[in-house]
């Protein structure tokens, strides 16, 4: 094979090798969809968030306005701290309430994000006061249980 | 007694004897690749060699191995109800890992193998010899060229398997057993993280490169100049490309997503 075939050959092969890092990008990755660099910062504090893990999905009405960036525990109040990261395009009133909810019975954990009414938006770096933590589901089966004894005892005396 | 303790320093000293003529061999390699990059037409050659000769065989395994994973990952998957991860978990194993080490084992028997029998070819002819009397270096006129053109195409080669084995898995999954093509795209974006799993699989598939190339380039050179020794040599190539290509993927595979979750 002559010398300029071979460069017409490696030069497809290049450009096939970067298409397909483009269709990795767009099409199976994530690149475009989110880009976890920009968007604003929000502070969650929550008693337990029971499966939550970082990179969690943070949804509103269900739909993926950001993701969780850092976890970790307050030293001094054992309360554990998600660090979100937001789209800059969407703007959270400040009597925001933030859940941990499940998607379906066994699903992956999320965090919800539901508008309250208030005129004054969160800014960077600002706290979600209203929180949620997540149901354990131990710990649910337990009370009832507890209460269920409870509802008994109290039918006999 | 003391014949079996000789044995055992005499092999420890060879071993180590090798290692070392590895290590400075790799090291004067790795001092002729800038000069080498100059010399494009001897690279672009060596590419097409390595690279563009290898591509039938990666886009038809890629393929393949993405519908069999479609077929095996469905199978799993529906019995808990889950089949529409089925585009999650194929893109997640092609990119994380099968892209890059299946696409390394390739290249070791398609391209490093030939690489080796190459060199060791004109070792044993005396090429090398001659063109050492003719004050041609022969590590930057032949031996650079072929190392470099591995560490070029193998990452290359690993995201055109992976795309490959996306596209089969597709055809099976979405056209043959009837996912929904939605989901089977949305989850597959929702999971598959560009930096995190692309970027982090190209990488693999570079250090993959790196090791191949070094080592089939190596075995080549110090090549016992005998019909034999290009013969060992050549399977030499191949058994520790794979091997070295397995246990390096163990090790980045937990230096990158160990404790990620």
């Amino acid at each position: 094979m002559n010398r300029s075939n071979t460069n017409v050959a490696v030069g497809l092969f290049v450009a096939l090798g970067l298409l397909a890092l483009v269709f990795m990008a767009l099409k199976v990755g994530n690149l475009v969809s989110f880009d976890s660099a920009d968007g604003y910062r929000l502070e969650a504090r929550f008693d337990n968030i029971g499966g939550l893990r970082v990179r969690a999905p943070v949804k509103s009405a269900g739909v993926v306005v950001g993701r969780v960036e850092t976890i970790h525990l307050d030293r001094e109040t054992y309360e554990a701290v998600a660090q979100l990261r937001i789209r800059p395009e969407f703007r959270f009133s400040n009597d925001t309430i933030a859940a941990i909810q499940t998607s379906g019975l066994l699903g992956e954990q999320y965090l919800s994000l539901d508008a309250g009414g208030d005129s004054r938006y969160l800014g960077d770096g600002e706290r979600i006061v209203k929180t949620q933590s997540a149901m354990v589901l131990e710990k649910l089966i337990g009370q009832f249980l507890y209460n269920k004894a409870a509802e008994s005892s109290g039918d006999r005396k | 007694m003391l014949d079996l303790l000789a044995g055992l320093g005499a092999f420890t000293l060879s071993v180590l004897a090798r290692l070392g003529l590895a290590a400075r061999f790799s090291c004067s390699v790795l001092a002729r690749v800038f000069g080498s990059l100059r010399r494009t037409g001897l690279l672009v050659r060596e590419i097409h060699f390595a690279g563009v000769r290898s591509l039938a065989i990666i886009l038809v395994s890629g393929l393949f191995v993405g519908m069999v994973l479609a077929v095996q990952g469905y199978e799993v998957l529906q019995r808990f109800g889950s089949a529409d991860a089925l585009g999650s978990l194929v893109a997640l194993s092609l990119v994380r890992e099968l892209g890059p080490v299946v696409a390394a084992l390739l290249f070791a028997g398609r391209a490093g193998s030939a690489v080796t029998a190459e060199i060791g070819l004109m070792r044993a002819t005396e090429q090398l010899a001659a063109m050492d009397m003719m004050a041609v270096d022969p590590i930057s006129r032949v031996v650079a060229p072929r190392f470099l053109a591995a560490v070029v195409s193998l990452p290359l080669l690993a995201v055109i398997f992976s795309s490959a084995g996306v596209i089969g898995a597709y055809l099976v999954g979405v056209e043959l057993i009837g996912i929904d093509a939605g989901a089977f795209w949305s989850q597959m974006r929702a999971s598959v993280d560009f930096r995190l799993d692309v970027l982090n699989g190209l990488f693999k598939a570079l250090v993959f490169g790196v090791a191949v190339g070094l080592i089939s380039v190596f075995e080549g050179y110090h090549a016992a100049p005998t019909a034999e020794g290009v013969s060992s040599a050549t399977t030499r190539t191949v058994v520790i490309s794979s091997l070295s290509v397995l246990t390096l993927d163990f090790i980045l595979t937990v230096l990158m997503f160990r404790g990620l979750n």
